[in-house]
């Protein structure tokens, strides 16, 4: 009888920065598992080909396991295969990895550790829904080692269908699911707004699925719905990566069950570094969120949704007591209206604007908050992605938790005593 | 609850022109940085011709009428 997927190794309590010593056996930490170590660990990809019926049955496994997508969304992943099984010929599937958010680092760890859980996922997938090609799209960070990991299976004639590998576009838009597919598809990695399963005018019908999501799929076709649902919670069963940052004494990508405290994460991590002020979770699209609330809360969307905050793509970042949220809030919102793909108006000079405002108010200058809270609703709904919503609900987060600081700003003050920076802006190199 | 035609603008081909807002004042609204804003999307009872005939009017092609939902 297997493990449950708390126990059994997807990436358990790994750190980006300083992983410990055997976490998977038989490899030197940080490096790419080899598809022998691979398989010494996982055991063989089981085929998921076959008569409609089974890949049907199989399907329905993914859905009793209840995996959601992790790239954010958290939108059922049998939903999406079952769409893209209908779909008409020459589908595709694509393995997100883009991972554009600075602030985040477990798709790329993942994809550097464990690229051939990823590839066997994408391959699942692809037999699942009868797509002819699988597509791993990773951030050029992950490159090297996904094309490794690649070239070992094509050698070894491992995979049933052709798997290629793409170095992603950089930037924050580009891991956009409509901008990954455009990208695959040969052209430029901006969002098209149009849904990725109905394919259009020079797309394929495409599955896009981030890779965590994949490398679940994977040990779900091996150990079965129950071995997943063993580790999480009812309503969000199985484990979930989350990048942690900031005020924390480790930071780096740790596996987390769903339904263990907020407070029990950052011991993951080591606990805090410094007196913890606010919490952002969920990511640049995420909410912030006081840090003597959100503490004792269970880290599901269930547990977190009275302070209207979810896990995400699973990034949390604790911002210091010494630190400014407010100077910190006008770094991110300046970031992210840079990073606007610059297709649709009311997200290039909306969340201009809104940047500028915060700006300004964290410079202890003029803010006219009322405003700042119409651009919010303005720019709402009015992209062609969701960049613009992303953006508004962690600003209007920003708002409510660092209210106090505000006011103290309109008068001159700051109750800082260290300089923002906290979360990255810029994404790391390849 | 009957649903209505919608007015659906494409954000992406969309450039402000505001022919649609200059047009349709009663309907479509500009935001603070000339791009139109359509309420909710659906188009108010007798106001469907009107409506049709300005996304046809529209320079850059960005809007479309979806029709109500039979049934």
């Amino acid at each position: 009888m297997s493990r449950g997927p708390g126990s059994q190794c997807l990436l358990p309590r790994l750190s980006a920065g300083a992983p410990s010593p055997g976490l998977l056996p038989g490899q030197a930490p940080g490096r790419p598992a080899s598809l022998h170590e691979h398989l010494a660990l996982h055991g063989g990809r089981p085929s998921c080909d076959g008569s409609l019926q089974r890949r049907r049955h199989l399907i329905g496994e993914v859905e009793r396991a209840g995996l959601t997508g992790r790239g954010g969304a958290a939108f059922p992943t049998a939903v999406k295969l079952r769409a893209l099984a209908s779909a008409p010929h020459a589908r595709v599937v694509i393995a997100n990895g883009v991972e554009g958010e600075p602030g985040s680092a477990k798709d790329k760890v993942l994809l550097t550790l464990a690229p051939h859980l990823v590839i066997d996922g994408a391959v699942s997938a692809a037999e699942l829904t009868g797509a002819t090609e699988a597509v791993i799209v990773t951030h050029p960070a992950a490159c090297a080692a996904v094309r490794r990991a690649v070239g070992e299976r094509r050698r070894a004639g491992y995979d049933p269908v052709p798997v290629r590998v793409l170095a992603a576009a950089r930037g924050f838009t580009a891991g956009e699911a409509s901008a990954v597919l455009n990208w695959a598809e040969g052209n430029g990695a901006v969002p098209t707004g149009r849904p990725p399963r109905l394919g259009g005018r020079g797309h394929r019908p495409a599955l896009v699925q981030n890779v965590e999501t994949l490398a679940h799929l994977a040990l779900i076709m091996r150990h079965g719905a129950s071995w997943f649902r063993s580790a999480g919670t009812l309503a969000e069963p199985g484990t979930i990566l989350v990048t942690m940052l900031g005020a924390v004494q480790r930071p780096g990508v740790y596996q987390a069950e769903p339904g263990m405290r907020v407070s029990g994460l950052l011991q993951l991590a080591g606990g805090a570094s410094a007196e913890p002020a606010a919490l952002l979770i969920g990511g640049y699209f995420g909410t912030w969120v006081p840090a003597a609330e959100v503490l004792p809360l269970p880290f599901s969307a269930a547990g977190l949704s009275p302070l209207g905050a979810r896990p995400g793509a699973g990034v949390v970042a604790v911002l210091p007591a010494a630190a400014c949220g407010l100077a910190e809030t006008a770094r991110l919102a300046r970031y992210l209206a840079r990073s606007s793909a610059g297709q649709c108006g009311p997200c290039v000079f909306g969340l201009d604007a809104i940047a500028r405002e915060l700006e300004q108010a964290a410079a202890g200058g003029r803010c006219d908050l009322p405003r700042v809270r119409r651009w919010l609703r303005d720019v709402t709904g009015r992209g062609a992605c969701r960049h613009p919503d992303g953006t508004a609900l962690m600003v209007a987060s920003a708002l409510r938790v660092f209210h106090r600081e505000i006011g103290l700003h309109s008068r001159g003050r700051c109750s800082a005593t260290a300089s923002a920076g906290i979360l990255p802006v810029t994404d790391p190199p390849s | 609850m009957t649903r209505r035609a919608r007015l659906i603008v494409d954000p992406i081909a969309c450039d402000g022109r505001g022919l649609c807002a200059e047009l349709l004042p009663a309907f479509i609204a500009l935001d603070d940085w000339g791009y139109p804003v359509i309420p909710g999307g659906d188009i108010p009872a007798g106001l469907e011709r009107e409506v049709t005939a300005v996304a046809r009017l529209c320079p850059r092609l960005a809007l479309r009428v979806e029709p109500a939902p039979r049934g």
